[in-house]
């Protein structure tokens, strides 16, 4: 019998409508959401996101959708090609991607091979950090968008700009003073050349003079645009100053808690001010400005001061954050394990702070249970008199919400 | 766009099955589709079947696949065949002809293969497409049924997957029943004859253990589960026995990965070489065929290598060097017949085995690395000293080789119903945190503790799975 084949013409409408793998990629789609929900709290506890560009990518591993099967390990040798010159002992490649099955086409052939990150922007991971949380709808609207009423100012004109802001009026008396100009070098030009030509030269000299006279466009030279500036008046300007306890161990879920605070703490007042800052305190028994990184990064031993990390806060304000320009919002995270000798200290300087802040904050981070055996500062920030000082416990996620709104409400500035 | 229509394909074709039936290739009927490249990256994501049961892992491989296609991470293969009478191939629409010719010569390779490899007789090419179809409706009518649902279906199928190339190797090897294993037990207690029975102490009679389960080490992991879980309800049996008739089904193509893509190499040059091209087509095709078939430094392509070998095995039986004759005697068949012989009876492993030689190997610098802190290292290269070791490590790297042999030993263990499976070590220990991952899922499985024994840095050691969780502690 002989060789029988058939041609099936490639239809448009068939590979337009039979996505079929739609719903195994939604399923998937889900379980990458879940996965790095799960995870939500080592991620946001590892990423730096406060005051961070909401369209950064940031790699998230995947935990919950590898695909397992009996592999095996790294003591496992392998077999490759050379290009005729291998000897014994050349390092061809890195353990872990040695990049077998490179698209050879027949799927399903390839155990163990996997990937274990996504790209996630940091927009979605704060949905995501926001759903964990438990933030009510209309709260998590009025954190994310930041509004963008600015007020701008003139300031001066340039010669170069967007078409909207064109000063027509400038532009053409730019053009009459150059009109003139050229007229009296016309003049000068032609009292010389009268000089020394006849008649009939100078009369057809005259006639392109007056060609030219009807018509005198504009040049670029002319353009005049409005400059302007936006305008950051002073009492737009705010400060968040984190202060943190990095003393013993922050673990996971205390980077997580005091993060997602200092976060929404930072979104809230950004979308109060137009000109915000931040600055981070780490103290210990010493107190140090910091970046975003090290502060969530440097646990150091030893014992703590609370003072130090207040002084420190007070020191900065007064070097570079005026309260007469400057709105303050501080708020401290600690496990509120002070060195009692410290306690008076603590309590003078933070009700100096207090005095300067807006808002003032202390947050003991306490995973549930530990707060019946461990010290606490919260008694002793009890006898801190202050309308604007509020302490809170955050023992779990959950509080981190209600916390928020209550230390909210102490704000001075009342709108 | 292509420069060429659907009529231009069709001549081609015709052409080259001319040339198909001249060299005496054995094909199956064979259907061509036309796709772009969302098609095409879909049947990859399916394995090219056009039904098949949903599953979220195919969206997975689809956004994987889409990813590095988009990024020019990798490009697309020119075609995909699937083995099913009659075989169904997917060309890109976008190839220029002379890919399209080429593609064309290749696909009626494989499809030889298909149809004559020992290894795919246990594959029923004329129901392949009903089958898969059949197991899509099943797995679609659990996810349907309001008593089970999607997320318990997920739940058995994620355990089911990780298991599914724990199955026997060699499928045209029969596997015997229960009762002819117990046959077999008994028979090779029974002691032998002796002629001296009156002169020789009377041989100790050791009685087997009729009442084990399994009788013999068995391989067959899902089907063992199915089979003796009692607990699991009918459509979970069914959802194993989906798993592994598909697991079935690709793990021909897994053993003759290189013996195949080597010979649809190899054919399509012939074919495409003997259809006198015009110029400008020859010359495109001596690139494109030499992209197909290059060497990819640091790995094997299995395109290169089988091409390679099927050339070589030629050569030595139309025109063998003196040295050669001298080694192997004068050659007993044509060329022609040698290789037709071979891509029927061999499989990966066995093909490089025995027709891989020192000098092919020499020829294309072969050799084995291993792992040394972070880095992979070259240990042994293929001169005199090194060769046979590269060539081993090269074999158990290809096809069924590269997967971990674990065999359930126990399903009863300390009368527990606890399943003990026992890793054949071959020096490759296994990774643990896959291990960990993946005898978790068989426990979900098997609904009671499981026990791995493997090796570990040289110590013998057991992976424990229960309620508990993970455990881990080494053996005397």
């Amino acid at each position: 019998m002989a060789l029988e084949s058939i041609f099936r013409e490639y239809s448009h409408s068939d590979a337009e409508h039979s996505d079929r793998s739609a719903g195994d990629r939604a399923r998937h789609r889900q379980k990458v959401r879940e996965s790095i929900r799960e995870n939500i709290a080592d991620i946001i506890a590892e990423e730096s996101i406060i005051g961070k560009d909401r369209d950064r990518v940031i790699k998230v591993p995947l935990r919950g959708i590898k695909e397992y099967r009996f592999i095996y390990g790294e003591n496992a040798p392998g077999a490759g090609q050379g290009q005729g010159d291998t000897s014994p002992g050349q390092v061809v490649g890195k353990t872990g991607k040695d990049g077998q099955g490179k698209g050879d086409g027949q799927a399903g052939d390839r155990p163990g091979i996997d990937y274990y990150e996504t790209d996630v922007t940091l927009d979605e991971l704060i949905e995501i950090m926001f759903e964990d949380l438990e933030l009510p709808n209309l709260e998590r609207r009025a954190l994310r968008q930041i509004p963008s009423d600015r007020s701008f100012k003139r300031k001066g004109y340039r010669h170069v700009g967007i078409r909207v802001r064109l000063d027509k009026r400038r532009t053409a008396r730019q053009r009459v003073m150059r009109i003139l100009a050229a007229r009296q070098r016309h003049e000068a030009e032609r009292a010389l050349e009268i000089a020394g030509a006849d008649e009939l030269q100078a009369n057809a000299g005259g006639a392109e003079e007056q060609a030219e006279e009807r018509r005198f466009p504009f040049h670029q030279d002319d353009l005049r645009y409005r400059h302007v500036e936006t305008d950051t008046k002073e009492e737009s300007n705010a400060v968040v100053m984190c202060i943190m306890d990095t003393s013993g161990s922050m673990d996971t879920m205390k980077k997580y808690l005091a993060r997602s605070f200092f976060f929404m703490l930072y979104q809230f007042i950004a979308t109060r001010y137009r000109n915000v800052e931040i600055v981070f305190i780490a103290h210990h028994t010493e107190a140090r400005e910091v970046s975003e990184e090290e502060f969530f990064h440097k646990g150091e031993a030893g014992g703590t001061f609370i003072s130090s990390g207040y002084l420190k806060a007070l020191e900065i304000v007064n070097e570079r954050y005026h309260p007469s320009l400057w709105n303050i919002y501080a708020f401290h995270c600690s496990d509120g394990d002070n060195f009692d000798s410290d306690n008076p200290a603590a309590l003078k300087s933070a009700k100096e702070l207090s005095e300067l802040c807006n808002l003032f904050g202390y947050g003991e981070i306490k995973p549930l249970g530990s707060r019946y055996y461990e010290s606490s500062m919260l008694n002793v920030f009890r006898r801190l008199e202050a309308s604007n000082f509020h302490s809170v416990l955050i023992e779990r996620k959950e509080d981190i919400w209600p916390s928020f709104k209550a230390f909210l409400a102490k704000d001075r500035v009342k709108e | 766009m292509a420069n060429y229509e659907l009529k231009d394909l069709v001549e081609w074709d015709a052409r080259i099955r001319d040339k198909v039936a001249e060299f005496g290739l054995d094909c199956f009927t064979q259907e061509f589709e036309l796709c772009d490249h969302f098609g095409m990256i879909g049947y990859m994501a399916y394995s090219g079947m056009p039904s098949h049961y949903p599953h979220w892992s195919y969206g997975k491989s689809y956004e994987k696949l889409k990813t590095l296609y988009d990024h020019g991470v990798s490009g697309l293969p020119y075609e995909m065949v699937i083995n099913s009478d009659p075989a169904l191939a997917y060309l890109m629409r976008d190839n220029t002809l002379l890919l399209q010719i080429l593609t064309i010569a290749h696909v009626y390779g494989h499809n030889d293969f298909f149809k004559n490899n020992f290894t795919y007789r246990t594959t029923r090419a004329s129901l392949t497409i009903e089958l898969f179809k059949a197991h899509a409706l099943r797995v679609r009518h659990y996810a349907e049924d309001p008593s089970i649902g999607v997320d318990k279906v997920e739940h058995v199928l994620d355990a089911a997957h990780a298991l599914s190339w724990q199955c026997r190797r060699n499928l045209a090897i029969r596997k015997l029943s229960h009762n002819e294993q117990l046959e077999r037990l008994v028979d090779a207690a029974h002691p032998k004859t002796d002629p001296f029975y009156r002169i020789h102490a009377r041989p100790e009679v050791h009685e087997p253990d009729i009442h084990k389960v399994p009788v013999e080490p068995d391989e067959d992991l899902l089907l063992f589960i199915r089979d003796h879980n009692p607990f699991l309800a009918e459509w979970e049996k069914d959802l194993l026995t989906i798993v592994d008739e598909e697991a079935k089904y690709f793990l021909p193509m897994l053993e003759t990965k290189i013996m195949n893509e080597g010979w649809a190499s190899y054919w399509h040059k012939r074919i495409v070489e003997s259809l006198n091209l015009e110029q400008g087509l020859h010359l495109e095709f001596i690139v494109r065929h030499n992209q197909v078939v290059r060497p990819i430094p640091g790995q094997i392509n299995p395109y290169y290598l089988g091409f390679k070998i099927w050339e070589d095995i030629h050569r030595r039986h139309t025109n063998p060097t003196p040295e050669e004759i001298k080694r192997d005697g004068p050659p007993t068949k044509s060329g022609e017949a040698k290789i037709f012989e071979v891509r029927e009876t061999e499989r990966d492993s066995s093909f490089l085995r025995r027709f891989l030689t020192e000098e092919l190997m020499r020829e294309m610098d072969l050799f084995k690395y291993e792992a040394r802190g972070d880095d992979l290292v070259v240990d042994k290269v293929s001169d005199e000293e090194g060769w046979r070791e590269v060539k081993d490590t090269l074999i158990r790297n290809v096809g069924a080789s590269s997967i971990p042999v674990i065999k359930v030993e126990d399903a009863d263990f300390g009368q527990n119903r606890t399943l003990y499976l026992v890793h054949s070590h071959d020096g490759r220990d296994l990774q643990l945190e896959y291990g960990e991952k993946t005898l978790a899922y068989v426990a979900r499985l098997w609904g009671r503790e499981v026990v791995l024994e493997t090796t570990l840095q040289g110590k013998r050691s057991l992976l424990c799975y229960n309620e508990r969780g993970f455990s881990m502690r080494a053996l005397k």
